[in-house]
């Protein structure tokens, strides 16, 4: 059993337990560096080059740009240090004349619309349900069923959801049954002429513009909100009992507790909901593509729906990928996410240990001067 | 229904207690409204996926018709060869369950040491987890592929399980679970009785994580099954695709008038998330609360 002993250290006359902590963490650290850190760094050097793939095994660059446009091996950066343009690939997305920038900036724009349609309702909704559950004064009951059945798309694979959509929407789909049954109950009452009436055709609402666009969001609200829900009901439940007592005391009424007490305690939880929200949103892929592949959506559809992370999809997944230009809008990508995410990185940061790394360093400081002699 | 206005200032009206039955009735009604709008969608489709594509194309029901077996008949015969329901399943369930299990692991040991030991880069590892957790994968997409080109690792399951060893949400979320449940003197006991650190960990501190390795693990394993970018940049193969990647086929030419084969289809990816919930429910929107209490 020797092997197994822990190793005494006898300088300092108790076991040194703290390389397990290295071994221990280990595992995740390796995986993080090879599959997500390097991958990330590569992505950044890409971005600053222009990178083809033009055949199985066979690759154009990655060569850097030269500030006159042209190009020379990436081996001959520092030949050509002063010269090399790094940000050529981000010019050409904000320039507006480059059908790239159209591409981006449109991907941008799509996946912020369709964000904002689906998050406002989602948590208004959610905030209003949260705070009916969770009101003492109204108990109200069934609450476990409807959280049941309100969660549920939310677990459901979100491409089943797309194409279910897509089909309900489709040509041939139920909502067109209905507008059908419903033209022919307003001949039958009388309510529109026979010409309005002939007039009536299927519309395949995936094919078009600001339907399928609405759709996408409608779904993503459908999905979430749900979840939004859980999520501020135990925000709120996380707020001290004792201040909706006092203020039911204090004969405060429901409106007058909801914005004095739950709304103000609950801005923290609800800017975090709002920035994962944002992050969550801005990835939007599995349903807009499905929706709208290009193959079979119109081109107005597929415009109006075609999200970031779709379109890096289709730009490393063409026969000839162009990885340079990918590379760039994820680091957009990366840069916005950033940015909101530094946000979540302050809220979230232990509070309880930075104060005590704060004592600690104060201990230390404490320790060393009195070892100096300086006490007072 | 005495007080029939939604009375805001309840106790000035005096007719407080028929106000709060009238918010009550308003309340049932709009969440008897969302429940039913959640699962419309689903029952429209079983019941589509029983009846054949004439009754499809001409009515609107809620009541199963008999086509069931039919449609799937057609839809397994059409299945061979081209893609197959039932094998990318098993390729989800294959890649789902070995990331969650991996993960998990690598995850629980990673908060374990955050916790139990006091290294020098302890704080610093801590911060760099919370830093990372937001990043999107998405955004080192063509960095991963070329790694994985340069791997020889595309085309196979590697690149869609090894990644998830790297959990940071799932170490974050674990610690602070461990910072609650796990008093450091079963560890310091456990020392003394001779256990190895290793040994300590396994039988010690795993089985107390328990209910938080159970919820982490059903998201783990969901994110992974219903996950479609990745496995659709990664995978050629038909006989590798993942069931995400499967369900975009359910729409091709081969089924255009085969409305009920279509919606036999959905059903059939639908279905294991739904038993999946209909059994766990309870932990999964637990899960969900506990993991949203970050303060």
């Amino acid at each position: 059993m020797k092997g197994n002993a822990p190793q005494i250290k006898r300088g300092r006359g108790r076991v040194n337990y703290s390389r397990y902590g290295y071994f221990f963490v280990a595992p995740f650290f390796i995986a993080y560096f090879v599959f997500s850190l390097y991958p990330l760094l590569t992505t950044f050097y890409y971005s600053a080059t222009r990178y083809f793939k033009i055949g199985v095994g066979e690759y154009l660059g990655p060569d850097f740009y030269l500030k006159d446009g042209s190009t020379v091996k990436s081996a001959d950066f520092f030949a050509n240090f002063g010269n090399i343009d790094l940000f050529h690939n981000f010019k050409d997305i904000f320039d507006p004349a480059s059908a790239n920038s159209q591409a981006v900036l449109g991907s941008f724009r799509n996946t912020t619309i369709m964000w904002l349609i689906n998050f406002f309702p989602q948590m208004l909704l959610a905030l209003l349900l949260a705070a009916w559950f969770t009101n003492a004064r109204l108990r109200v009951r069934g609450q476990g069923a409807y959280k049941f059945f309100i969660y549920l798309p939310n677990i459901i694979t979100a491409a089943s959801i797309a194409m279910l959509f897509k089909t309900l929407f489709g040509h041939s789909g139920p909502v067109n049954l209905i507008r059908e049954w419903w033209n022919n109950v307003q001949f039958d009452a009388g309510w529109i002429t026979k010409a309005e009436y002939d007039a009536f055709e299927k519309i395949n609402f995936i094919r078009e513009g600001w339907p399928s666009r609405l759709i996408i969001a409608f779904i993503n609200f459908w999905m979430w909100y749900g979840h939004t829900m859980i999520v501020l009901i135990a925000g709120i439940l996380g707020i001290s009992p004792s201040l909706y007592e006092a203020a039911q005391i204090d004969g405060a009424n429901n409106t007058q507790i909801f914005y004095k007490i739950t709304l103000p305690l609950l801005k923290p939880m609800l800017t975090y909901t709002l920035i994962t929200s944002l992050i969550g949103g801005l990835q939007m892929f599995d349903i807009p593509k499905l929706i709208s592949m290009r193959a079979e959506a119109g081109l107005e559809a597929f415009n109006m729906n075609q999200t970031v992370v779709y379109l890096i999809s289709e730009r490393v997944s063409t026969i000839m990928p162009d990885y340079g230009m990918a590379s760039a809008i994820a680091i957009l990508l990366f840069a916005v996410t950033a940015v909101f995410g530094a946000m979540i990185f302050f809220m979230m940061r232990d509070k309880d240990e930075i104060e005590q790394r704060k004592k600690e360093k104060a201990a230390i400081k404490a320790y060393k001067k009195s070892l100096r002699g300086g006490v007072n | 229904m005495a007080a029939t206005t939604l009375n805001a200032k309840g106790e000035k009206v005096g007719n407080y207690s028929a106000g709060i039955a009238v918010q009550k009735t308003f309340i049932h009604i709009l969440c008897v409204f969302l429940s039913i709008l959640s699962i419309l969608p689903f029952w429209i489709m079983i019941v589509n996926a029983t009846r054949s594509s004439a009754e499809i194309q001409n009515s609107l029901t809620l009541i199963p018709s008999d086509q069931f077996a039919h449609n799937l008949e057609i839809l397994l015969k059409n299945s061979q060869g081209s893609f197959d329901i039932f094998k990318s399943m098993l390729n989800s369930l294959i890649i789902s369950t070995s990331s969650t299990v991996l993960g998990l692991y690598s995850s629980c040991l990673a908060a374990y040491a955050l916790v139990v030991y006091r290294f020098k880069l302890r704080s610093a590892m801590y911060t760099f987890i919370v830093a990372i957790m937001m990043i999107p994968t998405q955004v080192s997409t063509v960095g991963f592929i070329n790694l994985m080109y340069s791997f020889n690792m595309i085309d196979t399951f590697w690149p869609l399980i090894l990644p998830a060893i790297a959990a940071p949400a799932t170490v974050f979320f674990m610690r602070q679970y461990i910072q609650g449940a796990l008093p450091l003197e079963i560890v310091e006991a456990s020392r003394i009785d001779g256990c190895t650190e290793f040994g300590t960990f396994n039988k010690i501190a795993l089985p107390i994580m328990l209910p938080a390795v159970a919820t982490q693990g059903i998201f783990a394993f969901v994110t992974s099954w219903n996950n479609m970018y990745m496995p659709s940049l990664i995978i050629n193969s038909i006989d590798k695709k993942t069931l995400p990647i499967v369900v975009q086929n359910l729409s091709s030419n081969r089924y255009q008038t085969e409305y009920g084969v279509v919606y036999c289809g959905l059903t059939l990816t639908v279905l294991p998330m739904l038993i999946v919930y209909i059994f766990l429910s309870k932990y999964i929107i637990e899960g969900v609360a506990l993991g949203s209490v970050k303060e």
